[in-house]
C-alpha cells in the first residue's frame, strides 16, 4: 500500500478502506489536474530531499544527509496483502527466520483488503469464493484441500463428492470465504507474520549505489521521530495488489456531474443501501458487466427478491453479449449463453500447472499478448443455482438482458436514464440504481510506487502493459548489483504465467521466487524431505 | 489434475512403480489365488508392468481427448473411471494369453481386486498426498524430472 496519489482528497468520513477502493473516487480530478511536482525537504529533516527525489540511484550518504534513519534487513516485501503473505510463508518454510524479513504494509492483517472486497462484492464469510479446492494460500502444498478439510470438520462427504464429480455432474467445489480467512489467521500466527510487519505506507523503492535497494516508508503518524524511514535490503518483493480500479467513463462522468455517489455505485465499494432500498419499494436496478462480481450482485438481488418477496426488476447490460460456445476452433471453445462466457475460474484451469502454463512460458511479445486475448475476456462460472434463478427471472420478466454500450446518462424524474447503443439502435433504460460490476483496472502508473519504479528503477512493461517480469518473477531491468527485485500478483499480469492474480498464482510466483532466492544463496531450496518435515509441522500447527 | 503429456507419463510410471509396487506387495498374499506366493507376485507384478507400459499409449489418447476441453484439465473423475477401459484391456490380453511372463490363468476375482486396489491407491495419492513430498509437481503438469 502506498501514499495517496497527488490530488486525492482525504475522505475523513469514510471508514479505513483499502487503497483500491479509495482510488475509485477521484479519477476525474486526476485526469484534469496538472501533475504535481514534489519539492524536496531540507537536508537533515528526516524527509525526502530534492537530491533523493531526483536521483535514480541513492548512496548511503544521501540518506544520512537527509536525516532519514536506515534499517538493514536482507529482504523486504512491499504490500503486506496475500501476495506478500504467500511469499513470506514459502520463505519461512524454506527456513528463513523472521528477523531476515520485513513486510511493509498499512494493512492490519494480510487478508484485510481481500476480505473487504469479497464482502462488499457480495461474498460474506458463509458464501463461497471463486477458487479451487487445492488453492490454499495458508498451505503451500494444497493438501489437505479445502474440500477434504471441510468434509472432516463438518463430518460430511458432500464436499469430497463434489470434488469427485466436478465439473461434469456438479459445479466446481469452492471454499467458503470464512474458512479461507480462518486458515490464513492460523498460518499467520504459525509463521510469526506480525513480527515481520512494519506498519506504514511505502513511498518508493530506489536502487542503492553499490547494490541492493532502499525502500522508503512513511510510518504511522506519531510512531517515529522522522517522517520517513528507510530500509536497506538486498532483495525486494513487490506485491502491491491491484494498481486501482476505475469506473466506466460514462458512470464516472455522471457521478462527477451530479455529485451522486449514491445511485451510481461500484460493486467494489459498500453499496448495501441499494439492497436496503429494494426492501422498502419497487426498484429497477441496472447491472453493468458480465463477470463473477456481476453474478454475485445478481444473486444477491435475486436471493433478496425470493427471500423477502420483493418486486425488484433487473436490467443487465453486457458490452459483449455471448450467445453460445465461442472460440477459434473445436479444441479452443469456451461455453457461453445468455450474455455470459462460462469458465470455472478466472482462467482456463491448466494455466496453473498444465498444458497452458507450459505453453505460455515459451511465448514472447505479440504471441503472448494474442494468447492472453484468446483465453481472456470477462467470464463467470456456470452455477446451477444461478441458472435456475435467472431462468425464472427471464420467464417472469423481472430479469432482462441487453447488449450494448452506454452513450450518455442523465437524471430524469429521479431516475437514471441510460442511452444504450444496441445493435438494433438506441434504447433508453430508466433505473433507480446503476451498479458497475465491470471491475476495470487502472494503469499500473496510477500506483505511486510503481510509477516511481517505472521512472527511476529501470522497470518496464510487458506486452499487456503491466510490470515486465522474468519467469522467476524478477522485475526485468531493475537488478542492482547482487540485489534483485521481484514482483508478483496483479501488477505482473501479461507475463510468462497468466494466473498471477489468484491464490494459486501467488503460490506459483512464490515458489519461483523462493527457488531463485535459493539459487542466489539467500535460503535453502525446499526439497522432498524438508517439504515432508515442514508439512508435518504445518499439520501440527508448529512454527516452521 | 492439470497434466501435460510428459507429466502424465512420468506420474503414471512413478506412481505405479512406487505406490503400485507397495500395494501389490501388501495385497499379494491376500488375493484369492491358489498358487505359491512367488507365482502370485510374479503374476501381479507382470500385470502392474503391463498397466504401466500400455498406460503410455493410453496417456497419448487421454491427452488427445483433453484437447477438446477448454480448461485443458483432467477432472478427478476421469482419473478414476479410466480404470474401466484400462482394466478391461489388460483382462482381455490376459485371457488371450498375450501378456508375456504369465503362465496359466489368473482368476477373475483376484484380478479385479488386484487391479482395483492398485488403481484406487494410485489415484488417491495423485489427488492429494503427492503434493507433500513434491511441491513443484502440480505446477509442472505432473512432471517429476
Amino acid at each position: 500500500m502506498t501514499d495517496q496519489p497527488a490530488g486525492v482528497a482525504q475522505e475523513d468520513a469514510l471508514p479505513p478502506q483499502p487503497e483500491t477502493v479509495q482510488r475509485l473516487r477521484p479519477t476525474a480530478d486526476l485526469a484534469t489536474a496538472p501533475p504535481v511536482v514534489e519539492s524536496g525537504a531540507p537536508p537533515g529533516s528526516g524527509d525526502l530531499t530534492q537530491e533523493l527525489l531526483r536521483s535514480d540511484q541513492w548512496t548511503d550518504q544521501m540518506l544520512a544527509t537527509a536525516g532519514i534513519p536506515v534499517t538493514d534487513v536482507p529482504l523486504v516485501s512491499v504490500g503486506g496483502g496475500i501476495g506478500s503473505f504467500v511469499t513470506v510463508d514459502y520463505l519461512r518454510i524454506a527456513g528463513v527466520s523472521t528477523d531476515r524479513i520485513k513486510v511493509l504494509s498499512n494493512l492490519d492483517f494480510a487478508w484485510q483488503t481481500y476480505e473487504y472486497l469479497t464482502r462488499v462484492s457480495q461474498i460474506p464469510k458463509p458464501e463461497r469464493i471463486r477458487s479451487d479446492s487445492a488453492s490454499r494460500p495458508d498451505n503451500i502444498w494444497g493438501f489437505p484441500s479445502y474440500a477434504l478439510a471441510e468434509s472432516v470438520s463438518e463430518r460430511t462427504f458432500a464436499p469430497l463428492w463434489q470434488v469427485l464429480v466436478e465439473p461434469i455432474f456438479a459445479d466446481y467445489y469452492t471454499p467458503k470465504a470464512g474458512r479461507v480467512f480462518a486458515g490464513l489467521e492460523r498460518e499467520s500466527k504459525r509463521i510469526g507474520w506480525n513480527q515481520m510487519v512494519v506498519k506504514g505506507q511505502v513511498r518508493m523503492v530506489r536502487k542503492r549505489q553499490g547494490g541492493g535497494y532502499f525502500i522508503i516508508l512513511t510510518p504511522m503518524a506519531g510512531s517515529t521521530s522522522t517522517k520517513r524511514l528507510a530500509y536497506r535490503a538486498e532483495f525486494v518483493h513487490l506485491a502491491v495488489g491491484y494498481p486501482g480500479l476505475k469506473f466506466l467513463a460514462e458512470l464516472q462522468d455522471f457521478r462527477t456531474k451530479h455529485q451522486d455517489f449514491h445511485h451510481v455505485v461500484s460493486a467494489y465499494e459498500l453499496h448495501e443501501h441499494v439492497y436496503e432500498a429494494a426492501r422498502t419499494k419497487h426498484l429497477v436496478v441496472m447491472l453493468r458487466g458480465g463477470g463473477i462480481v456481476a453474478s454475485r450482485v445478481l444473486q444477491r438481488l435475486m436471493d433478496d427478491r425470493e427471500r423477502h418477496g420483493l418486486t425488484t426488476e433487473i436490467v443487465h447490460l453486457f458490452r459483449t453479449y455471448i450467445t453460445s460456445s465461442h472460440g477459434p476452433n473445436a479444441w479452443n471453445r469456451r461455453k457461453g449463453a445468455d450474455g455470459f462466457a462460462y469458465q470455472g475460474f478466472n482462467y482456463p484451469k491448466s494455466v496453473w500447472g498444465g498444458q497452458l502454463k507450459a505453453r505460455m512460458r515459451r511465448l514472447e511479445g505479440d504471441d503472448r499478448a494474442t494468447a492472453y486475448k484468446l483465453m481472456g475476456g470477462t467470464n463467470t462460472p456456470y452455477r446451477r443455482r444461478w441458472q435456475a434463478q435467472m431462468k425464472q427471472g427471464r420467464n417472469a420478466g423481472w430479469y432482462r438482458t441487453m447488449a450494448g454500450t452506454v452513450d450518455e446518462m442523465r437524471l430524469e424524474n429521479g431516475k437514471i436514464v441510460s442511452c444504450v447503443k444496441t445493435p438494433a439502435g438506441m434504447v433508453e433504460v430508466a433505473a433507480d440504481f446503476v451498479i458497475d460490476c465491470t471491475g476495470l483496472e487502472a494503469d499500473i502508473a496510477e500506483h505511486r510506487v510503481l510509477a516511481d519504479l517505472l521512472q527511476h528503477s529501470g522497470a518496464g512493461r510487458n506486452p499487456v502493459g503491466r510490470l515486465d517480469v522474468e519467469r522467476t518473477f524478477e522485475l526485468r531491468g531493475s537488478a542492482s548489483g547482487p540485489g534483485v527485485m521481484y514482483a508478483s500478483g496483479a501488477t505482473t499480469l501479461g507475463g510468462y504465467f497468466p494466473g498471477v492474480d489468484t491464490f494459486l498464482g501467488l503460490q506459483v510466483a512464490a515458489q519461483e521466487i523462493v527457488d531463485d532466492l535459493a539459487r542466489r544463496g539467500f535460503c535453502r531450496r525446499i526439497g522432498t524431505f524438508r517439504s515432508i518435515r515442514q508439512w508435518l509441522r504445518w499439520a501440527r500447527n508448529k512454527q516452521p | 489434475m492439470l497434466p501435460t503429456l510428459g507429466g502424465r507419463i512420468q506420474t503414471r510410471l512413478v506412481l505405479l512403480a512406487v505406490v503400485g509396487g507397495v500395494v501389490t506387495l501388501i495385497i499379494g498374499p491376500l488375493l484369492p489365488i491358489s498358487a505359491p506366493l512367488s507365482v502370485v507376485y510374479r503374476d501381479t507384478f507382470v500385470i502392474l508392468a503391463t498397466v504401466a507400459v500400455l498406460g503410455i499409449g493410453w496417456e497419448f489418447l487421454y491427452h488427445f481427448v483433453m484437447q477438446w476441453r477448454w480448461e485443458k484439465d483432467w477432472p478427478t473423475l476421469f482419473g478414476l473411471i479410466t480404470a474401466v477401459p484400462e482394466g478391461v484391456l489388460v483382462w482381455l490380453l490376459l485371457r488371450a494369453d498375450l501378456i508375456p511372463g504369465i503362465k496359466g490363468t489368473v482368476p477373475g476375482t483376484a484380478y479385479v481386486i488386484d487391479f482395483a486396489v492398485v488403481w484406487l491407491a494410485v489415484w488417491l495419492v495423485a489427488n492429494g498426498p503427492m503434493r507433500v513430498p513434491f511441491i513443484r509437481w502440480r505446477f509442472r503438469g505432473g512432471r517429476l524430472a
